[in-house]
């Protein structure tokens, strides 16, 4: 035993002398990707180095931004939800339809409701996009790709039926009709900050605490982790499960709300495909889409990243068939950077554990033969 | 370190034999210059307990892996194997204690799969199909080499296993944990079929965690502790004793029932309890079972693999439904309540896998350990970092577990070591009762020591504890009460002094002699 203990003790302390540096840029990556893009770009361009630049680009970054918390939640889960770029397009399109006034034939009134309750009305109803999901994956097991794939279809062909494929332009509401600034959301400025801006900065905060301080986040990293194990320590796991996908409704909802704002017209085909950025930002921030594994600030730097390549590419006026590529070469990178650190993560342990990793995934499997469904 | 005795050697009788093998992970050693030989035609038994090196041995003679140093003696001639399939064309192949089955193929064709039968035109699904059938009345199991993997019990996707070992015609059979979940007389065909290959020259190489069961079939014995061997002999000059000794290094007790206080109230009632099979094929895996616990009594369940053991103390935590009966907890009726709720008022359970329902493995210890009670170090809407760090160090204090902390991985743990924290969460819940799955499933020995010391402490202090087990001689340590199951029944109830035979004729399997 006395062996065994010196020789973890040298394995971990050249462990941690030799591969320092490749840890921390491997952990770090994002970050230092960020850096690396701002430092290119800067060279490249000499408009893209200023604070009003950058505060246009976090605007755009902003709708990405609160896609891809909602989503690092249902990540976090283990699940996936492809229908928030749908979703986004639907609170925007009934955000527009509400502020052109509601029509009730039978009274023989026109309803003019004022801003906020629109916006309360389309966060609503993204949660209620996000119920049906949630209740579709966690009471009637259909796979949530498949779920959020359908309900991504049906979203958006009911902003589509809304609409007949129109866009609504007139957004700004009417002084005498009470319903004016709904362009806050788009061009209002905190500090000099874009509303939007702010909503992801408030966003982010308050998920960073539910994730980290709250009994429900810890609830959504163990079943994420194992979901049985979770709900044989008395986790709510079906409850959480719902949630998760009802707080990611929520977001699409406020992203749609910022966007038709930006705008200033809610269009039924907006947030197509921002589903798969949304996602993309989340696995940049290195979360593991097999549940468990990420956070708030590394979801944040992984939209930031995608943000300010994009449009950084923009403005050094590389082609969008460019930009394409190169935001997918990121994707995949991220994605294999992120295979090389679980794997290195489940190698270091053991390695320092007294114990090689074979042996002891060989003692795993013999407390459980049965891998997988194969075991009832 | 005690000197190995009468390990250098080269026997003249030995097939396969390694040669001052040692195998390095890191800085850690787990082989330590190994010499190690495969007697011709014979069974070679290597013991050992968890993390002593067997699997790794194994693996590299079997050429799963390659050795930091050391030499690989075939038939007298040094060889090096570059990969498994490479040893395989060589004639060793092994049966990994993991079932590496595809679910959703055949049996025929998991037997065959990557060798398969070829005509000139597809695969041979006639001759497949012919040798598949032959293996299986070999092996006296009834199943159709057309039933899909995922429709056989555990034990019989074990016996196909077996089956696509012996289907290669190796010289050489290397058998890791082959009947961790086979039934006593699969046990016992298995144990014809290796002695059938070794009358036709084959050589066996198993490893068993039942002892008792390896010492029935083996010719030589082999004892690896901490990646050496610490002792060979011959079976027929040894006992179950000799192999514990050499095993752990010291005189090992698992511990007696603790004494000295007085069983409280009935602390959990379980009434005439019954369970059906999940697969839907309407039978009882648990018929109407009643069963009394008192606060204070640690009661052993005992049975065979698919006696309704795990099925009853699942149907009691609330993890599968009951069909019919009830559980009471000090009187009250939990059935109708979910885990969650059944956790709160004070009835938990250790699950039996570890792995797949008792940890979660992206977690760290302390946060596996907190799991079950985060209501404890909650505060209005958050949570309480202080005190759940004391929670934490008070847990791993308490069950006593070898770790860096509570912000080291799961991971980095031993086997022993996270069943304690699977065991640990449960009790910082403060239960009344504890439902243990075989706790001790897959750790050492000294381990099991260690935990069912625990049990005995907490038993002493008013907990009532139920664990069931598969190993007789787990029922003899700390439990007041043995319950004998069988066909989801208890067929026979023991006190403290019952014997092993009494114990395992009551469980329906053969007496060994």
């Amino acid at each position: 035993m006395t062996d065994v203990s010196q020789a973890r003790k040298q394995s971990s302390s050249s462990a941690s002398e030799g591969f320092d540096l490749a840890k921390l840029l491997l952990e770090g990556r994002a970050f230092f990707a960020l850096i690396v893009i701002i430092v290119v770009f800067s060279i490249l361009s000499p408009y893209y180095l200023s604070v009003a630049n950058f505060l246009t680009m976090a605007s755009h970054v902003a709708i990405f931004g609160i896609l891809a918390v909602g989503m690092l939640l249902v990540i976090l889960n283990g699940g996936i939800d492809l229908s928030v770029g749908s979703t986004l397009g639907l609170a925007g399109v009934v955000a527009g339809f509400l502020m052109q006034g509601v029509t009730l034939t039978w009274l023989g009134v026109v309803l003019y409701p004022p801003v906020w309750v629109v916006a309360v009305l389309a966060c609503m109803l993204g949660a209620a996009v996000g119920l049906i999901n949630g209740v579709l994956i966690a009471r009637f097991k259909v796979p949530a790709f498949v779920a959020t794939l359908g309900v991504m279809y049906m979203a958006r062909g009911l902003a589509l039926l809304m609409t007949s494929g129109l866009t609504y332009n007139n957004l700004g509401g009417k002084p005498e009709l009470g319903n004016t600034g709904f362009d806050a959301l788009g061009f209002n400025r905190l500090f000099g900050v874009p509303t939007g801006v702010v909503v992801l900065v408030v966003i982010a905060l308050i998920g960073s605490i539910v994730l980290n301080r709250t009994a429900f986040g810890r609830w959504l990293y163990a079943s994420g982790g194992n979901e049985r194990a979770a709900e044989l320590s008395g986790v709510p796991v079906k409850t959480v499960q719902i949630s998760v996908y009802v707080l990611s409704g929520i977001c699409a909802a406020i992203a749609g709300l910022i966007l038709s704002s930006q705008l200033t017209s809610a269009g039924p085909t907006a947030g197509t495909t921002y589903e798969l950025t949304a996602i993309a930002a989340v696995v940049i921030g290195g979360a593991a889409l097999t549940g468990g594994r990420g956070n708030i600030r590394g979801t944040l730097l992984g939209a930031f990243v995608i943000g300010f390549l994009s449009d950084g590419l923009v403005i050094i006026g590389i082609s969008s068939y460019w930009q394409t590529v190169f935001t997918g070469a990121v994707i995949v990178l991220a994605v294999l950077l992120n295979a090389v650190q679980y794997r290195r993560r489940s190698k270091l342990p053991s390695a320092t554990g007294g114990q090689p990793t074979s042996q002891k995934r060989g003692k795993a499997e013999t407390a459980n033969p049965a891998q997988g469904k194969t075991a009832r | 370190m005690k000197p190995a005795a009468d390990t250098g050697s080269v026997n003249g009788d030995a097939v396969l034999s390694a040669r001052n093998i040692v195998m390095s992970y890191g800085g850690v050693h787990a082989l330590k210059g190994v010499n190690f030989d495969i007697h011709r035609g014979k069974v070679t038994t290597l013991f050992g307990e968890n993390g002593a090196g067997k699997s790794t041995l194994m693996k590299i003679l079997s050429g799963v892996v390659t050795p930091t140093s050391g030499d690989i003696v075939l038939d007298g001639n040094l060889v090096s194997f570059s990969s498994s399939s490479d040893a395989r064309d060589r004639g060793i192949s092994i049966i990994h204690q993991e079932l590496s089955l595809a679910p959703n193929l055949s049996v025929r064709d998991n037997i065959f799969m990557g060798r398969e039968l070829r005509t000139r035109t597809g695969l041979d699904f006639a001759e497949e199909q012919r040798q598949a059938r032959a293996l299986m009345a070999d092996l006296e199991e009834d199943i159709d080499p057309m039933t899909l993997v995922e429709d056989l019990r555990l034990g019989q996707q074990q016996i196909v296993e077996i089956a696509r070992a012996l289907s290669v015609d190796s010289r050489i059979l290397i058998m890791d944990e082959p009947t961790s979940a086979l039934s006593a007389t699969e046990v016992e065909v298995l144990f014809k079929v290796i002695r059938d290959l070794t009358s036709r020259g084959v050589s066996i190489v198993y490893i068993s965690h039942h002892l008792e069961e390896a010492l029935q079939i083996t010719d030589y014995a082999v004892v690896l502790r901490d990646g050496a061997i610490t002792a060979t002999a011959e079976a027929r000059d040894i006992d179950l004793e000799w192999i514990v000794r050499n095993m752990v290094g010291e005189n090992f007790d698992l511990g007696s029932p603790p004494t000295g206080h007085e069983f409280g109230e009935v602390a959990l009632s379980i009434e005439d309890v019954s369970v059906v099979d999940t697969s839907g094929s309407g039978y009882s895996v648990v018929d109407h079972l009643s069963l009394d616990v008192r606060a204070g009594e640690i009661v052993c369940i005992y049975g065979l693999m698919g006696a309704g053991r795990t099925e009853l103390l699942e149907a009691v935590a609330g993890r599968v439904p009951m069909a019919g009966g009830r559980a009471l907890l000090e009187g009250e009726d939990v059935s109708g309540l979910n885990i969650a709720q059944r956790i709160s008022r004070g009835l938990v359970l250790v699950p039996e896998d570890r792995q797949r329902d008792g940890l979660v493995q992206t977690m760290t210890v302390g946060r596996n350990l907190s799991l079950a009670s985060i209501e404890a170090f909650a505060k209005g809407l958050f949570l309480s970092r202080s005190r759940e760090r004391g929670l934490v160090e008070d847990s791993i204090r308490k069950v006593t577990i070898k770790t860096a902390g509570g912000n080291a991985m799961i991971g980095s743990l031993s086997g022993g070591n996270q069943q304690k924290v699977v065991i640990g969460k449960m009790l910082t819940t403060n239960p009344k009762v504890i439902l243990l799955d075989e706790p001790s499933r897959g750790i050492d020995v000294g381990a099991k020591a260690e935990v069912f010391r625990l049990l005995s402490e907490r038993a002493a202090q008013g907990l009532a504890v139920v664990f069931s087990t598969s190993e007789v001689n787990e029922c003899l340590s700390i439990a007041h009460r043995i319950v004998v199951m069988r066909r989801g029944r208890i067929s026979a109830e023991f006190g403290a002094n019952a014997t092993k035979e009494q114990i395992m004729a009551a469980s329906g399997e053969a007496v060994v002699a």
